[in-house]
């Protein structure tokens, strides 16, 4: 909009909106005052009272919109959405032994779900053995025990891994995970080529915020690259790399620190890649995110439409970028773990409803929701049900899905937009005069901000200027609603024990030394780690073993905290 | 040696005033030792990793057969009282072993006055038989003075290119220093901080040794261990008076200036708007710190 | 003088925001907070609590491992001689574990829906009637008298 005419426009537009201030809003309020001066949205950002075609001065459509499938894919990562199919439904799930976890996946398919996903059990993501004394209580308890290659054949046995696409929330020790699968696959028989999947394996978000890592951050970014330069040769389905916003926003940042920290993520990644010699476009296209979906509804719309703009901006302008598959981003979604309370844990279905509405309007490829009971365990299978549910219903009642990108256009909608790009472009640029993404890490740079932000919101709510229903406000002491909550398995652990025990027992040792000697070998040269990791794997040695044996050449890495 | 926990208790009673010195010392049953314990000070700034360096030395003096006691002391905020003690989580893989006592100190500045106690919680383990304590500071403040008063080596740990990291150490520092330590030697700009620290050091008249060190690779650091152990014995309380006293000429000096500057608009600002909550404490703290101290 | 509180993260889990919010908060009620970093065990929590010689260790848990560290805990701590240390957790215990824990000393459980005012009350409450405070001071009075 930079032609004569529409500057005139806006200027007799914002005369209008000033005369509408005077003339009507005013002499209103006067008589019922707003509740609040000022309002601000979840993630901080100060929202005017109605926004207007004015607040869009700058926006030119084709430049920052455009079409679904173009770029810069504001309006979507493909051009029919959710017309062709709607986005994956994937539940994550994950406890006890494989074999318990196998049978939730299979209700959770019979029950309409397209996609699995993992969750893994503490040891396993942070590379210690079941039978590790600094696994005991954990075995099993927040995910499933996955110690060797055996575990990995039950846990998908009987799901077709060339048809359906299996996710893996694992980090640190992703990469062996990812060898087990590759060897699972084989020994079931089916093509690497066809095998469609995602590993989150997202080091950088661990120093930032969930905080699982194993080794310092310059060896874990080798790693990272490994997987990713492994699977652009060999793997040409499968997403070897998942950068996660999700749980930096979880621990407390803001909307915009949570799209501008992730994408850093995204581009430490292409350049670690790009020094391999590796072209962008061979690697890039399988790149993929996952963002949350917390509960200010439009903000989280306008997050999602940005993070797509932005990643295209950069990988084509700075990376060079030309395929469309290196350009459009692609994201997983799940509803907001901490928006969920403890208290009448019904309520969180609500929650999780809109926060879900908002993925769906922001364009995400697959979504998982909440169950009602997040705050209180892992979830029930009645809870994971209705989570499904309501995905469902999203899916096939409401009919948003019908038309692409309905927010588009809305004043509110594309102004916050902008406003997220701006904060995320302000980021990199601070990121770049730090020294990069690694430098920033190791400087604590992005744990400052995110530990000022979290604690900016702690008071927020203190102050109760963002309440939470049931909890800070409309709070009833009188009842305590009950709800079955998933029932832990004490003896799931011993029977992972056995497993395991069964597995040593029956591997050759002389072959657990030999690849465990040549992925020594090759984590201290420069070659990738991914073809020893599955030797070592197919000859059944454990995910602790590989670790243990890495430490001494990688080193390990010490937080240093802050508040 | 002593029991950790009747220490830790004596520590307790003089940092919380519950009687003397003398009091608490009395609590703990004298050891046998043939020498005073090695005491060195470890300061520099905020984000120079001493607390690795410390972890590491600690290994270096375990495996050379001594104790090992650290003093971790971080300043109290000036607006509670409270404080956040988080050095020994750079130092917990030495948590199993009984031959290493870590305990963290609060400043308390707020409190009035120059806290002797860290001082003397140098002597309580000294006392319980430590072979040699580790004090490390903040690297800014009054402890500074004590850690100077207390301790037979001074180490000043910084990093190349901490903006005006230099600039920061000429500020009195090589008045003290026993030995300057470049830490984060792998990152651009390390070599010429050696590099202006030794002219600086040559023009001072001194021979303080200025080593590069990756603490948290153990790089460097057995060169650094080698010359603590060289200066080992060589300082004087007549020395120690001296530093003790040029500091407190720094600090006060440093007091005077940022008060005066107190009412400029420009700090004025600052203050209304962490009363807007428009700007986080720390970013208050930094701004006025920048205002005041590097020409802002 | 100021409440010194030891708070830890047990276990593998690194789901710290609640624990580093606590720490913060305590801080800026005029506590002092010994903070122990992530992945802890029991033994060294007890180890860092006795050295610092703190009033207060509060737990922070998410793992689901709460029946297991808490013992573990409280029987360390007692053979240390340091069980006049109170000791309170927060984060995700289910309500039945809860009369469990206080059972065997575990002095409160804070859920996540927990202010930070709840906190703070808590800890001075808590210290107030059964830290060691004041009995150390006669104690220490008794030892040094000549």
């Amino acid at each position: 909009m930079n032609t004569q005419v529409d500057v005139a426009a806006n200027e007799s537009l914002v005369e209008a909106k000033r005369e509408w201030e005077q003339l009507t809003l005013l002499p209103f309020a006067q008589k019922r005052p707003e509740r609040r001066e000022q309002f601000r949205t979840l993630g901080g950002i100060a929202l005017e009272r109605l926004y207007t075609p004015a607040d869009l001065a700058e926006h030119d459509y084709l430049r920052d919109a455009g079409f679904p499938g173009q770029f810069p894919y504001a309006r979507g990562p493909y051009p029919t959405m959710y017309r062709a199919q709607p986005w994956t439904m994937r539940q994550i799930a994950g406890f006890g032994t494989a074999v318990d976890t196998n049978a939730r996946f299979r209700f959770l398919i019979a029950q309409g779900q397209t996609g699995i996903s993992t969750d893994f059990d503490m040891p396993t993501l942070m590379g210690y053995d079941s039978d590790d004394e600094r696994s005991e209580g954990e075995v099993g308890r927040e995910g499933v025990a996955v110690d060797t290659v055996d575990d990995m054949l039950d846990l998908y046995a009987g799901i077709d891994l060339e048809q359906i696409s299996v996710s893996m929330t694992i980090n640190p020790t992703a990469w062996i995970l990812l060898a087990m699968y590759l060897v699972t696959a084989e020994e079931r028989g089916f093509d690497p080529a066809k095998l469609a999947g995602t590993i989150q394996n997202d080091i950088i978000k661990e120093y930032i915020s969930q905080k699982e890592w194993i080794f310092p951050p310059r060896p874990a970014m080798r790693i990272v690259r490994d997987t990713i330069a492994y699977s652009a040769r060999s793997l040409p389905r499968y997403n070897p790399v998942n950068v996660s916003g999700y749980h930096t926003r979880e621990a407390g940042s803001t909307a915009i620190q949570e799209v501008a920290f992730t994408l850093a993520a995204g581009f430490a990644y292409v350049e670690e890649v790009l020094a391999l010699g590796i072209p962008v476009d061979e690697f890039a296209p399988r790149l993929s995110f996952f963002f949350v979906s917390q509960i200010d509804f439009l903000e989280e719309v306008a997050k999602f439409r940005a993070a797509r703009r932005i990643w295209a901006r950069y990988m084509h302008e700075r990376f060079g970028a030309g395929k469309a598959e290196s350009m459009r981003l692609r994201f997983h979604c799940q509803t907001a773990g901490v928006s969920c309370t403890a208290r009448e844990p019904l309520n969180n279905i609500a929650r999780t409803a809109i926060e879900a509405l908002a993925a769906v309007l922001g364009g995400a490829q697959s979504l998982h929701t909440n169950g009602y009971d997040e705050a209180l365990s892992i979830p029930s299978e009645a809870a994971m049900k209705i989570a499904l549910r309501t995905q469902q219903i999203i899916a096939e009642e409401t009919g948003v899905g019908n038309t692409i990108d309905a927010l588009a256009g809305s004043y509110a909608v594309e102004s916050l937009t902008d406003e997220i790009e701006r904060g995320c472009v302000a980021y990199f640029q601070e990121i770049e005069k730090r020294g990069g993404v690694v430098r920033a890490i190791e400087d604590n740079y992005f744990q400052m901000e995110l530990a000022d932000a979290a604690f900016d919101l702690h008071l927020r709510k203190e102050r109760r200027e963002r309440e939470v229903v049931g909890v800070t406000k409309y709070r009833d002491d009188s009842q305590n609603p009950h709800v079955e909550l998933h029932h832990v398995d004490e003896a799931a652990s011993e029977r992972q024990l056995a497993r395991l025990a069964a597995t040593k027992a029956r591997r050759d040792p002389a072959a657990v030394a030999a690849t465990l000697a040549e992925l020594v070998r090759v984590a201290k040269s420069d070659e990738n780690l991914m073809p020893a990791t599955i030797e070592a794997v197919r000859a059944r040695v454990t995910a602790g073993e590989i670790v243990n044996a890495l430490r001494p050449v990688f080193g390990a890495y010490v937080e240093k905290p802050v508040f | 040696m002593i029991a950790q926990r009747d220490l830790a208790r004596a520590i307790s009673a003089v940092e919380n005033g519950h009687g003397s010195f003398a009091q608490a010392a009395a609590t703990l049953p004298e050891t046998a030792r043939t020498a005073p314990a090695y005491v060195v000070g470890i300061t520099g700034p905020p984000g120079a990793g001493k607390s690795t360096v410390v972890d590491r030395l600690i290994e270096n003096f375990r495996s050379a057969g001594e104790t090992v006691a650290v003093i971790a002391v971080d300043p109290s905020s000036p607006f509670t009282g409270g404080a956040v003690l988080g050095d020994r989580v750079r130092m917990q893989r030495h948590a199993g072993d009984r031959g290493v006592f870590i305990r963290s100190m609060a400043s308390r500045e707020a409190g009035g006055g120059l806290a002797p106690t860290a001082q003397e919680a140098v002597r309580l383990v000294e006392r319980a038989g430590f072979d040699v304590v580790l004090v490390e500071t903040v690297g800014v403040g009054q402890v500074e003075l004590e850690v100077v008063s207390v301790a037979d080596t001074i180490v000043v740990v910084t990093v190349p290119a901490l903006g005006d990291g230099v600039q920061t150490i000429k500020a009195g520092l090589t008045e003290i220093a026993d030995v300057f330590v470049v830490n984060m030697a792998d990152r651009p700009g390390a070599n010429r901080t050696a590099v202006d620290l030794t002219h600086m050091v040559r023009e001072s008249g001194r021979e303080t040794p200025v080593l590069q060190t990756i603490a948290s690779e153990g790089q460097g650091v057995d060169a650094l261990f080698a010359a603590l152990q060289s200066a080992r014995g060589g300082a004087t309380n007549a020395a120690r008076a001296v530093r003790f006293e040029v500091l407190r000429a720094v600090r006060d000096r440093a007091a005077r200036s940022a008060l005066a500057k107190l009412d400029e608009p420009a700090a004025r600002a600052i203050f209304a708007s962490l009363a807007a909550h428009a700007c986080t404490r720390r970013q208050a703290t930094d701004a006025l710190f920048e205002l005041f101290f590097t020409g802002g | 003088m100021p409440i010194k509180v030891l708070v830890a993260k047990p276990g593998l889990d690194g789901h710290d925001r609640g624990a580093k919010i606590v720490a913060r908060s305590l801080r800026d009620a005029g506590m002092e907070v010994v903070y122990t970093g992530l992945h802890q065990t029991p033994e060294m929590i007890v180890a860092a609590a006795i050295q610092e010689d703190v009033d207060v260790i509060g737990i922070s848990i998410l793992s689901g491992a709460h029946m297991t560290v808490f013992p573990k805990l409280m029987r360390l701590l007692e053979e240390g001689g340091a069980s006049d240390i109170v000791v309170i957790g927060g984060g995700v215990v289910q309500a039945a574990d809860i009369p469990k824990l206080k059972a065997i000393g575990v002095r409160e459980i804070f859920d996540a829906d927990a202010t930070t005012q709840d906190l703070i009350d808590g800890v001075e409450r808590i210290v107030r009637e059964h830290g060691r405070a004041a009995a150390r001071t006669k104690l220490l009075q008794a030892n040094a008298a000549p």
